[in-house]
């Protein structure tokens, strides 16, 4: 199909041809062209549906402020809805398909809503679909949600990568028009590490929309040779097609850099965008300013844009959006695009309002007129224009820009709640309280001209790096003055659109105004206005003008509503980078990982590490098979679980025994060398925060150990308590989790196993329970070696370097071979555990106390302690608190699940009777019945009772016997054996 | 937020964690006579301001060293940083 | 003015020009009864309570802006009653049953949303908290179920359950739980607070408190001396600022909090859901934007904004859980300050200053407790004693050693 729409000129590579297809159509476009300018091209103005009324829209700008021309871009797992075509790159094979629609675009079906329109009015939904009550989720809220968003999902996995980068600078800039352009080259050749970054894909600007000269060659040439220049020095990085997304705190800025965007897939191996955090000495923000519309009847029509847009197509791309073209303009601005697309030979018509428009002998300029209607269902056909004396005139025309004055875009100085301040000349913000780090330049700051651009770009760029001497002259350029009579909306307009994505016009903000809603926030939030996915970047300064004429205020009284970062929108998998699927978190392997592997272990996450669950054999269906089994031969004979991710702290130096006394609740000062003492950790506020063991190397040397969960949080704690409570204290810390190994060999011929090992004589006599010492094993090789049992049994802990781990596990299962020895997971563990009644994380939940625990009494009252203090207030220890006890059922076939809650054997069962919750369970194959542990109020008082165990989420109701925790010798003779 | 660490020089604030106020240095003595009281006053109770804080940071994924940041929580402005050790020494924490 | 479609379709014939301002914008008063301090969700909450439930009149809602401009305006919009302790539960529970029946109370459609929430499970250790939360819940006669990961793949198809770094091994569903349009609770509670005789006070800040002998006699503003039979604070967020006026020092830090909204989709998550292993949960307007959230930034603050790596860390959490959500866009970002208290829960209660009531320290779970925090702070100022169902939130309960914490952090409150 022939480009109808385009004309001569442009940066369009006429020689490059690229297939594209909308809604299945197929059309033509060039490398150059965006999604938006191709369309037009072809003569295709209608690209999407208004959100609310389902109008038929077109383009109203040629830039990221778009509200109407969003399409769903590419297909299947790539679709990406909501699409700006007027920034989509064109590729060649490029599919694109309109959206929000029931029916197809140019029969929407939902543009029933148009008709019923004044039903439809600005918070209507919250004034009825009450009645009746079941009505709303039933039937009114699932046809609203229906007709809710506009593009698609896939709803299929995101087949591409991104990736996150950090950069650093002395002077990032941010937009590369004639401002950023010349304030890079300032900053680049001083020498300073320059970052210019700009959301399009060519850098130059609105210059290359512009017919201006600088100096003596097109403004466009001396963007394009400006960026060449920037692009040898090896001092400065430009990164087009980047968009800055946000100013945070401390010269910290977001960056989003669409590597892939332009092309049809991502070439192998490289992302499909990037998310950079720039951290920037300087910043200079050259984001240029967006031209408003004027509010007018039915002034959303496919044709209608901004006049700055009309300007775009024509002089960037080569489209002539319509052949023959008005402009309804309140200020000369508005004329240079009139006088741009007269020099391409179309026809034009120029409305101005004001009396003394300026003339012209090109074409046709109706001065005190103004704009009053326009028609044409799927795209303009005619505008209807009024005199000053009253008379109406209709034009035909399929193009009208629109220009109400240029708005500087203040955005990114107000994203540290920086709020700009009203200039009169121009009618609009500009930047006033900045982020630290941060100026402003060229349009962004209000000056509107090249040459002012050009010198403030300049000027910016040495202030921001404190550069000395004589400013250089700046090449020539246009320098027109600015100045703007405000002109909001044509008088009588009502049906007059200000936010044409979300359907709010001037109708709305009236109605807002007579209901109450004034604020901006609440005009905003009652109204929608803003809230769609251009964030009111066209809409918002005509409510706001709006609702303070209506309040008889002045607009800077009525203020402005926050920016938010991201300056436009930006894609979840780029802020996501590669933390998915398996590598949204690091995994932390054991030193026994491929050995486990080898043996067919099933592995758990237990935070990020990954530990061995059980080990299934032939022949076993069920992980209960594995674990049973795992635990009978471990208390039969013996076993070996790694337990190295449990916290390890080298605790050294003179004070160490009083800084162990300092962090845990029990006592430290008097355990011998060679000696180990479980340990409770209190919080400062007396609840439980830890339990493990220290043991005692040297006398100022000890091992810490904490539970997997906490060693993150008790290591900070020991080092807040170290340096500042304690800063004088002679002690050191250091994690050491990583560097040992460390393995638990558990069951009667543990110490057969070992005696193979260690070096050194382990006899109960030579190395009795709780004993601890440096060992050497395997004939020389450094290692600890603790008397320690979690499982009850005759137990040690054995450690070596990392390093050695894989050999220590193969070592010890052949020394073990003869025993049949058998390795053994966490279930295993955790069995286990729970048949000697040992608390663990379950238990320590972060609201028990040592009381709670049975552990009252080893609260020091002989020493301070962190958390000592507090643990005493009353509520704490009040007669009924919380005991650790055991559970067994009274039907043994019966579970007694974590979870259920204890109620009183013949009481109701309601929250209000509550007498405990059961935390662990598991299956003891060593008692052949379902054990729990449990917290029951004054539960030491009532081992023997009978009591109901419910979980009415579970459906589980059954009797169960208060006893004691220690479901397996209790009286300890296995450990010490 | 980038906290300009007094030996390391400036770190993201992603290095570091987070606890609270500087007051946290200022533990009570267990054996005063209003023991308790001045305990649930230290642990409990915050100023808050808006404005100028003085609060506790860990340089987790760095030295760790707890440092003592004077930050203002309006702007986020950072005017000083301190090794939290000396902060305690020099408010008179020994042993 | 009642509200109804049949009204609707009455103005949309006649021009739309009988609709009123939804309330007044009165001068204050010299002296009211009871003077609420805050014009978010829980003042106007409570000042409708007041005049509804309690009798009360010559009431005053002031409020330093704009009505509805704080954390009611801000949230991510979720009702739920999925609470633990027995300090909670009730409590939140009696809030979900308001909001069920919200719309017809106030003549203003809020859309309630019951769509319900999941939370994911992701460990063993996680499944039997749960299972005790969701006793819990039962017992004290809200609703929970607990759903398999069949059942959850089922609602949610494109959840990534083949590739999870942590997968999914169930889920703590609240059926009943939901979402509401967070600004129209603003709106409804003051239109029905003024329809029966509140003042509500825009553009009114409080400067101090008048306290002589240690009774409290009212409030200096910004447009005068109010004087107040009793004074009753509900700036959650800005509580400490307020409270040193009185100088009292609160077991509160204040956090700001980011949530996020995407561009408009066509709906493809039904309910509330929360991954159990990062910092992300999220559910879909009636407009079709996703709204989600995570963790607060984690240091103190007073501006209404956050940083990149939170950000960073719930769209990670997004990624991981839909990898669908790739190609849709994060529209907006704001932050908002929260009250962070000791342990995790509010506080509604009396100070030690006659007359001067305070209700705040709601960390992140003020919006869903709106309703019942009206109801139970209108009952301590119409009755001068905690409602049964907030009797726990005391501020002695610090002192007292009978903390109220959910998750079990501790004093550090940004761990809650």
């Amino acid at each position: 199909m022939k480009q109808k729409n385009r004309i001569d000129g442009g940066q369009i590579d006429r020689d490059t041809k690229l297939r594209f297809t909308f809604d299945g159509h197929v059309y033509h476009g060039h490398a150059g062209d965006t999604l938006a300018s191709a369309l037009l091209a072809n003569g295709v103005r209608l690209m999407g549906r208004s959100f609310k009324y389902h109008r038929p829209r077109g383009p109203l700008t040629a830039g990221s402020e778009e509200p109407n021309a969003l399409v769903q871009l590419r297909s299947r797992a790539r679709q990406e809805p909501n699409t700006r075509a007027t920034t989509a790159e064109l590729f060649d094979g490029l599919t694109a398909t309109s959206q929000n629609r029931l029916g197809s675009l140019s029969f929407d079906l939902l543009a029933i809503n148009d008709r019923v329109s004044n039903f439809l009015t600005a918070g209507f939904y919250y004034k009825t679909f009450m009645w009746p009550k079941a009505f709303w989720e039933k039937v009114y809220e699932p046809i609203i949600r229906r007709a809710a968003g506009l593009g698609s999902l896939s709803l299929q996995d995101d087949p591409d990568v991104y990736d996150k980068g950090f950069l650093h600078c002395d002077l990032l800039i941010i937009g590369a028009g004639p401002a950023g352009l010349m304030a890079a080259l300032t900053a680049a050749r001083s020498g300073a590490d320059v970052i210019l970054a700009d959301e399009d894909f060519r850098m130059g600007g609105r210059l290359n929309s512009e017919t201006f000269a600088i100096g003596d060659e097109a403004g466009a040439d001396w963007a394009a040779q400006t960026v060449a220049e920037l692009a040898a020095m090896p001092n400065v990085r430009l990164m087009a097609r980047t968009t800055v997304i946000g100013a945070f705190d401390h010269g910290t800025y977001g960056a989003v850099e669409r590597v892939s965007d332009h092309i049809a897939t991502p070439l192998d191996g490289k992302p499909r965008q990037i998310l950079w955090r720039i951290y920037a000495q300087k910043t200079v923000l050259a984001a240029g300013a967006i031209e408003r519309p004027i509010a007018f009847n039915n002034n959303d029509r496919p044709g209608i844009m901004t006049a700055s847009a009309l300007r775009s197509y024509a002089n960037r791309f080569g489209v002539a959006v319509g052949r023959r073209t008005a402009i309804f303009t309140n200020n000369d601005d508005g004329h240079r695009t009139a006088a741009d697309l007269h020099a391409k030979g179309l026809k034009v018509t120029v409305i101005d309002p004001r009396p003394d428009a300026p003339r012209s002998m090109g074409y046709e300029v109706l001065a005190g007129a103004q704009v009053t209607d326009t028609m044409g269902r799927l795209g303009l056909t005619f505008v209807q224009v009024r005199f000053s004396d009253g008379t109406d005139r209709t034009i035909e025309c399929n193009a009208l820009g629109v220009s109400g004055g240029w708005n500087p875009n203040v955005h990114m100085t107000c994203h540290q709640q920086g709020r700009p301040a009203w200039n009169d000349a121009l009618a609009a913000f500009v930047p006033d309280a900045l982020p630290v780090g941060m100026t402003v330049a060229g349009a962004a700051k209000g000056d509107l001209s090249t040459a002012g651009a050009l010198l403030g770009g300049a000027t910016a760029a040495r202030t921001a790096l404190g550069l000395k001497g004589r400013i250089p002259k700046m090449p020539q350029a246009e320098d027109a003055p600015v100045s703007v009579t405000p002109f909001w909306y044509v008088e009588g307009a009502s049906r007059a659109w200000l936010d044409q994505q979300n359907d709010v016009t001037v109708k709305d903000v009236k109605l807002s105004h007579q209901e109450g809603f004034k604020s901006v926030e609440h005009l905003k939030r009652y109204t929608t206005l803003g809230m769609a996915t251009d964030q009111g970047k066209t809409a918002n300064m005509g409510g706001l003008a709006i609702m303070a004429e209506l309040a008889g205020k002045t607009i800077p009284e009525v203020g402005t509503t926050m920016f938010r970062p991201p300056y436009t929108p930006v894609a979840i998998g780029a802020l996501g980078g590669r933390h998915r699927g398996q590598d949204f978190h690091p995994k932390r392997l054991t030193p026994t990982h491929a050995w486990a592997e080898e043996q067919g272990a099933v592995f758990v996450e237990v935070g990020n590490w990954m530990r061995a669950q059980w080990f299934p054999r032939a022949g076993e269906t069920t992980w209960r098979e594995s674990v049973d089994r795992e635990v009978l031969a471990t208390r039969g004979s013996v076993g070996v679980c790694d337990v190295t991710t449990l916290g390890k702290v080298d605790v050294q130096g003179a004070d160490a025994a009083a800084f162990l006394n300092m962090i845990y609740c029990n006592g430290f000062a008097k355990l011998p060398v060679g000696k180990v003492r479980y340990g409770l950790m209190l919080r400062e506020d007396g609840i439980a925060m830890d339990d493990g063991t220290a043991a005692r190397m040297a006398d100022d040397h000890f091992v810490v150990t904490t539970t997997t969960a906490n060693a993150l949080p008790v290591y900070r704690h020991m080092e807040f308590v170290r340096q500042c409570l304690v800063p004088d204290m002679d002690v050191q810390l250091i994690s050491t989790t990583e560097a040992w190994a460390q393995y638990a060999v558990a069951g009667p011929n543990a110490r057969r196993v070992l005696e193979k090992i260690v070096d050194q004589d382990i006899s109960n006599d030579a190395f009795p329970f709780m004993a601890c010492g440096d060992i050497t094993v395997c004939g020389g090789l450094r290692a600890r070696l603790f008397r320690i049992s979690f499982s009850g049994e005759l137990a040690y802990e054995i450690a070596v370097p990392t390093a050695y781990g894989d050999a220590l596990i193969r070592r010890i299962m052949d020394a073990g071979a003869e025993f049949d020895i058998t390795p053994y997971g966490t279930e295993a563990l955790g069995v286990m555990r729970m048949e000697k009644g040992h608390a663990a994380g379950n238990e320590l939940n972060g609201t028990t106390t040592a009381a709670n625990l049975g552990m009252g009494r080893m609260v020091s009252t002989m020493k301070d302690s962190i958390g000592a203090v507090l643990s005493r207030r009353e509520g704490m220890n009040q007669s009924d608190d919380l005991r650790a006890v055991g559970v067994k059922p009274i039907d043994l076939a019966d579970k007694v699940p974590a979870g259920a809650h204890l109620m009183a054997a013949d009481g109701p069962v309601a929250a209000a009777h509550d007498q405990g919750y059961v935390t662990s369970a598991c299956y003891s194959p060593n008692l052949g019945h379902h054990i729990a542990l449990a917290f029951l109020k004054d539960g030491s008082n009532r081992i023997g009772e009978i009591m109901r165990l419910v979980s009415p989420l579970t459906g589980v109701d059954v009797d169960v016997e208060i006893c004691s925790a220690h479901f397996i010798d209790p009286e300890g003779e296995r450990l010490r054996a | 937020m980038i906290i300009d660490h007094p030996l390391l020089g400036p770190r993201d604030s992603a290095e570091f964690t987070y606890m609270g106020d500087a007051r946290l240095i200022d533990r009570p003595d267990p054996d005063g006579a209003d023991a308790a009281a001045a305990f649930f006053d230290y642990a409990y109770l915050r100023d808050n301001p808006a404005g100028w804080h003085r609060e506790l940071w860990f340089h987790e994924a760095g030295d760790r060293s707890w440092l003592v940041v004077t930050r203002n929580t309006l702007t986020h402005e950072i005017s000083k940083v301190e090794l939290a050790r000396e902060v305690a020494r020099a408010k008179g924490r020994s042993k | 003015m009642r509200y109804s479609g049949f009204r609707v379709i009455k103005e949309a014939l006649s021009g739309h020009k009988g609709w009123t301002p939804a309330w007044r914008d009165p001068e204050p008063s010299e002296h009211y009864d009871i003077v609420i301090i805050g014009g978010g969700g829980h003042g106007l909450a409570t000042a409708h309570y007041l005049a509804k439930e309690f009798g009360q009149s010559r009431i005053a809602v002031i409020e330093k802006g704009w009505i509805g401009g704080g954390n009611v305006g801000r949230n991510t919009t979720i009702v739920r009653s999925n609470y633990l302790l027995d300090g909670n539960e009730p409590f939140y529970e009696m809030s979900l049953k308001l909001w069920e029946g919200l719309e017809q109370d106030l003549n203003y459609n809020a859309m309630v949303s019951q769509r319900g929430i999941l939370n994911l499970i992701h460990s063993d250790g996680q499944r039997d908290a749960f299972t005790r939360r969701g006793n819990a819940m039962i017992l004290n006669g809200a609703d929970a179920d607990m759903l398999s990961t069949a059942d959850i793949k089922k609602r949610y198809p494109f959840l990534n359950t083949d590739d999870a770094r942590f997968p999914i091994k169930g889920g703590l569903a609240q059926h009943r739980g939901g979402t509401v349009r967070h600004d129209a609770v603003a709106w409804g509670y003051a239109r029905s607070a003024d329809s029966r005789g509140v003042d509500i006070i825009q553009n009114c800040e409080v400067t101090g408190f008048r306290i002589e002998n240690g009774v409290c006699k009212g409030v200096e503003t910004s447009r005068g001396f109010i004087s107040a039979g009793k004074v009753g604070c509900a700036v959650a967020g800005n509580s400490s600022r307020l409270m040193s006026k009185a100088n009292m020092r609160l077991p509160i830090e204040s956090h700001v909090l980011q949530a996020f909204v995407s561009e408009g989709l066509k709906p493809v998550l039904p309910g509330v859901i929360t991954f159990g292993a990062g910092h992300f949960y999220c559910s879909q307007s009636d407009k079709g934007g996703l709204v989600f959230g995570g963790d607060i930034d984690g240091y103190n603050s007073y501006a209404q904004r956050g940083n990149m790596p939170v950000v960073e860390d719930v769209c990670e959490g997004a990624m991981a859980i839909f990898p669908m959500l790739g190609r849709a866009r994060l529209l907006r970002m704001w932050g908002g300050i929260m009250d962070m208290s000791m342990d995790g829960s509010p506080i509604i209660d009396t100070t030690h200053i006659d007359g001067l009531y305070f209700n705040g320290g709601w960390c992140y779970g003020g919006f869903k407790a709106t309703p019942a925090s009206g109801m139970s702070f209108a009952h301590l100022l119409a009755k001068g004693e905690p409602h049964p169902n907030a009797a726990a939130y005391r501020f002695d309960r610090f002192e007292k050693g009978l903390m109220i914490d959910e998750k079990g952090m501790g004093n550090q409150p940004n761990l809650h």
